[in-house]
This record gives structure tokens, C-alpha cells and sequence, in this order.
């Protein structure tokens, strides 16, 4: 327990060093709180609402617009190339309908890195 | 039957649509436009005929289409149809009705929306409707709901049946058709959506649980009952609201740039029939 608090502290200052570097993924965010806190992120419709348009494990009602969101840490081993499909899908696919969540401020880079600790549960 | 088969090939047509959206408006013309859209629907919804298209989400999903054919067993918007024709009957205070102003003819659908050369922009059978009114001394109707849609309801009535088929006689007009096709395709918002994304590129797929129409015969129905509303709204009253569902600002209903949208997206359904008012979840 002790020693969970001490990570996170450890996790906040190496955040602070990034902060700025738009890009970074803030790597050291991980853990069961963190995906709790994305999952949440993930199906809330004012958040991410990922499950309007793709399929995740449990989620009530998903769309069918994108993929179905399986098998994350297989598919995205590399944590930046996942961190850049959401902060901007527009870099990888200009016609794509997938909202540009970081980069138009629908969620916060420490919000991005939430939803991907949880994506890597599933 | 064959309806559960369509709604199955839809989800599976896949087809690239980045050739609508990356092309500046000026790349093609209306004529090139028209068949462009006709053939992309056809194909990603094999086996719908074009007239079904009319019917908009109701055409390729066939499980909302059983429910909806259920409401229109009695349609709710029936007596504000009727409503509709009374305030046709019913003179202005200098005397005058509005068949003064439409030939005597309530069936005038077909005839909008249309290029007036000497105004230079697009008039709008609702910017009609109010035109006559003022014309005749009455205070102009709200755009969105209300009474508006009653009269609009009578003379979509009376002109069910008769088809889409609107022209873009010259340049000018080109013009303004090329500024809806501009505004169809602008990504805006938070959300970074054009009205294409959901409507041509998701047509047939589910957000959450919102089936998507297709663009192709959205013009069609109007003015529109829908469940969610309680009641009657205008064409111009859902884009403000799928505008908003964008995160985006919306324009005002009646505005130039509503009524070159409309101007672009009623063009696109030329050949298919109008059969307002309708019904919607
Ligand atoms: C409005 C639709 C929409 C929303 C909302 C959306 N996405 Fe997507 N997403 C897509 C589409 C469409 C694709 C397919 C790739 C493309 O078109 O760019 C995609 C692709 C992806 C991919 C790559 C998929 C793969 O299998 O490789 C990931 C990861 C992803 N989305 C995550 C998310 C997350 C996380 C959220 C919420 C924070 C989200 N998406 C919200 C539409 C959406
Ligand atoms: C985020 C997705 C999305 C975007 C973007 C969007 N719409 Fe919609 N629109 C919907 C949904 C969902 C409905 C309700 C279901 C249906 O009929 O398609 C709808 C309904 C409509 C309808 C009514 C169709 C009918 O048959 O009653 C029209 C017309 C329409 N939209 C036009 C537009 C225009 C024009 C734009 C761009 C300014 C636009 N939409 C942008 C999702 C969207």
C-alpha cells in the first residue's frame, strides 16, 4: 500500500518533467486505478464515448463505426503509437471519422494515458 | 425479409467515400456530383431501390423499419396535416390566402428550393411561405416548429408523389450549390465531424445506438414528426441540430448558408419523390 503511494509519487514528478511535450505519453501512469479511471473516461458520452463507434468488452451498446477494440497489448505493443491514434487520428488517416480527442481538448493527455491503461486490459 | 438481407450487405459494403471529401467543391459539377452519389449508395446498399432511399434510416435498417411502419399505420402527424390546410383555407387580414401567392396550388414542394436569378440566392419553400405572409401584412412564422410546420405539412400533403428534381441554371447558381457542397464537407466542431462522416462515410453503421441515414433522399420527408421532438420540425431545425451534436456552432435556420445546403443535398436526391410529412424515431 505504502509502496503504491510512493510509485504514484514517483509517477506524478516523471509526469511534470514531460509536461509540455504534447506528445510524450506519460509512461510511468500505469495501473489497475489509472485503467478504472479510463474505463470510465472510455464510455462516458460527454468523455471519450470510444464505445459510440467501437466495440470494447462489456460495454453496453457499442457502435460499429470503428473496430472492435480487442487484443490492445498484442496489436499495440509500442504505448506512443496508440497515445497518437487518439490524441490525432487525423495523422494516420486524414479521412477518418475518429474525433481528435487530444488535440482538440476532449480529453487531457493524462486522460489519454487513462483510457490507454484500460485499453491494455482489454 | 428482404429487408433483414439489405441491412447485412449495408454493414459490409465498405466503400472508400475520401473521394467526396478530399476534392475542393469546384473539382466536379452537379451532373458529375448526382451520379457520383447515386452509384456510391446504390452500391454500399445493394438491392435498395432508389425511391426507398425516401425513407431515410427506415430504407436500409430493418429493425427500426418495423416499428416506424407501425407509427405510420396511423401517422402522428396526420392532424397537423389537417391543421395545415386549414390555415391555407383561412384568409389573411387584408382578405387574401395563401394559394394568392402559389397559384391556387398548395402542391409547390417541387418547386423548392430554387435559384432566384434576380435575388441572387436560393429561396426556400418555408422563406416563401413567410414572403407571402409579409406580403400580405402578417407577421412572419418562427422557422424551426410551430405553425410553420402545419402549412409546410399541407403542401408537402398535396405534393406527395411528385419527384425531386432540382436545377441549377447557371453560374450564380453554381456558385451557391458549390458553397452547400463546401459547408456539407468542412470538418467542424470539438468533434472534427463533416455532415459526411456520419452520413455518407457511417450511413447504415450505429453510433451507440443511433442507426445512420444515408444522405441520399434525406430531403424528401419534410417537415419531419419526430418521437424525440413531440412533434413537427423543419428540415433546417435537424441540421441545427446535428450541427450541435457536431460541437460545432450552428447556423440559424433560413440562413444563406442553411439554404445552400439544402440548395446541394436536395439537388443530390433529384429522381426520388417527395413524400413529406413523415415520421421519425
Ligand atoms: C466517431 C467515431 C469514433 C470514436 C468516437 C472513436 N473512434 Fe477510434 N476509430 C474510429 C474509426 C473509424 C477507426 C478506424 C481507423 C480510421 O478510420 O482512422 C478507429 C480506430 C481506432 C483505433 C485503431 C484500431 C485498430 O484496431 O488498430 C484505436 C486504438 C481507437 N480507434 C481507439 C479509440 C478510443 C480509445 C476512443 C475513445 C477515446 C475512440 N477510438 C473513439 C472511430 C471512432
Ligand atoms: C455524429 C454524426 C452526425 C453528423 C456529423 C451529422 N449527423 Fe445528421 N444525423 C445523425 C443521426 C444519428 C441522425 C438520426 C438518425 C438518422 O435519421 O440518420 C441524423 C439525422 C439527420 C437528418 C434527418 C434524416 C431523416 O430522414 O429524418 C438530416 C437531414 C441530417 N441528419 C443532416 C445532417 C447534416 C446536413 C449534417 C452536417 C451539417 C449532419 N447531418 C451531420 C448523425 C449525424
Amino acid at each position: 500500500m505504502r509502496k503504491a503511494a510512493k510509485h504514484a509519487t514517483i509517477a506524478l514528478s516523471l509526469a511534470a518533467m514531460f509536461t509540455g511535450a504534447s506528445l510524450m505519453p506519460q509512461v510511468a501512469s500505469a495501473g489497475a486505478e489509472s485503467a478504472t479511471k479510463g474505463k470510465e473516461l472510455a464510455w462516458n458520452r460527454k468523455k471519450g464515448n470510444c464505445l459510440a463507434c467501437h466495440m470494447m468488452k462489456d460495454g453496453v451498446s457499442p457502435g460499429d463505426i470503428g473496430p472492435p477494440l480487442v487484443a490492445m497489448k498484442a496489436r499495440y505493443p509500442d504505448r506512443q503509437k496508440l497515445f497518437n491514434q487518439i490524441y490525432d487520428a487525423t495523422k494516420t488517416n486524414a479521412e477518418t471519422r475518429m474525433p481528435p480527442f487530444g488535440k482538440h481538448k476532449i480529453l487531457s493527455n493524462a486522460e489519454i494515458n487513462a483510457v490507454i491503461d484500460y485499453l491494455y486490459t482489454l | 425479409m428482404k429487408l433483414k438481407k439489405l441491412a447485412i450487405a449495408a454493414v459490409c459494403a465498405f466503400v472508400a467515400t475520401g473521394a467526396f471529401a478530399a476534392k475542393k467543391a469546384t473539382d466536379t459539377t452537379p451532373d458529375q456530383d448526382l451520379k457520383a452519389y447515386h452509384d456510391f449508395f446504390m452500391k454500399r446498399f445493394p438491392g435498395v431501390p432508389l425511391q426507398e432511399f425516401a425513407n431515410g434510416i427506415y430504407a436500409v435498417n430493418s429493425i427500426s423499419r418495423q416499428n416506424w411502419e407501425a407509427i405510420e399505420e396511423f401517422p402522428p402527424y396526420d392532424p397537423m396535416v389537417e391543421e395545415g390546410e386549414e390555415m391555407w383555407n383561412t384568409p389573411f387580414t387584408n382578405g387574401k390566402t395563401y394559394a394568392s401567392c402559389f397559384n391556387g396550388n398548395p402542391a409547390q414542394r417541387p418547386n423548392y428550393p430554387h435559384w432566384d436569378d434576380a435575388r441572387k440566392t436560393v429561396v426556400t419553400l418555408p422563406m416563401a411561405i413567410n414572403e407571402c405572409r409579409t406580403k400580405n401584412g402578417e407577421k412572419p412564422l418562427k422557422y424551426a416548429k410551430g405553425p410553420i410546420t402545419r402549412i409546410l405539412a399541407y403542401m408537402a400533403y398535396q405534393s406527395r408523389g411528385q419527384k425531386t428534381n432540382v436545377t441549377i441554371p447557371n453560374k450564380d447558381a453554381l456558385a451557391a450549390y458549390n458553397k452547400g457542397k463546401e459547408i456539407y464537407w468542412k470538418r467542424r466542431g470539438q468533434l472534427n465531424f463533416n455532415c459526411g462522416s456520419c452520413h455518407v462515410q457511417s450511413s447504415g453503421q450505429h453510433i451507440r445506438t443511433n442507426v445512420i441515414s444515408p444522405a441520399l433522399g434525406q430531403t424528401t420527408g419534410w417537415p419531419v414528426y419526430r418521437s424525440k421532438w413531440g412533434e413537427l420540425g423543419t428540415l433546417h431545425r435537424r441540421f441545427k441540430g446535428c450541427m450541435k451534436q457536431m460541437r460545432a456552432k450552428p447556423y440559424k435556420p433560413q440562413s444563406e448558408e442553411f439554404r445552400d445546403l439544402e440548395y446541394f443535398l436536395t439537388h443530390m436526391s433529384n429522381g426520388i419523390e417527395f413524400n413529406g410529412p413523415s415520421a421519425r424515431e
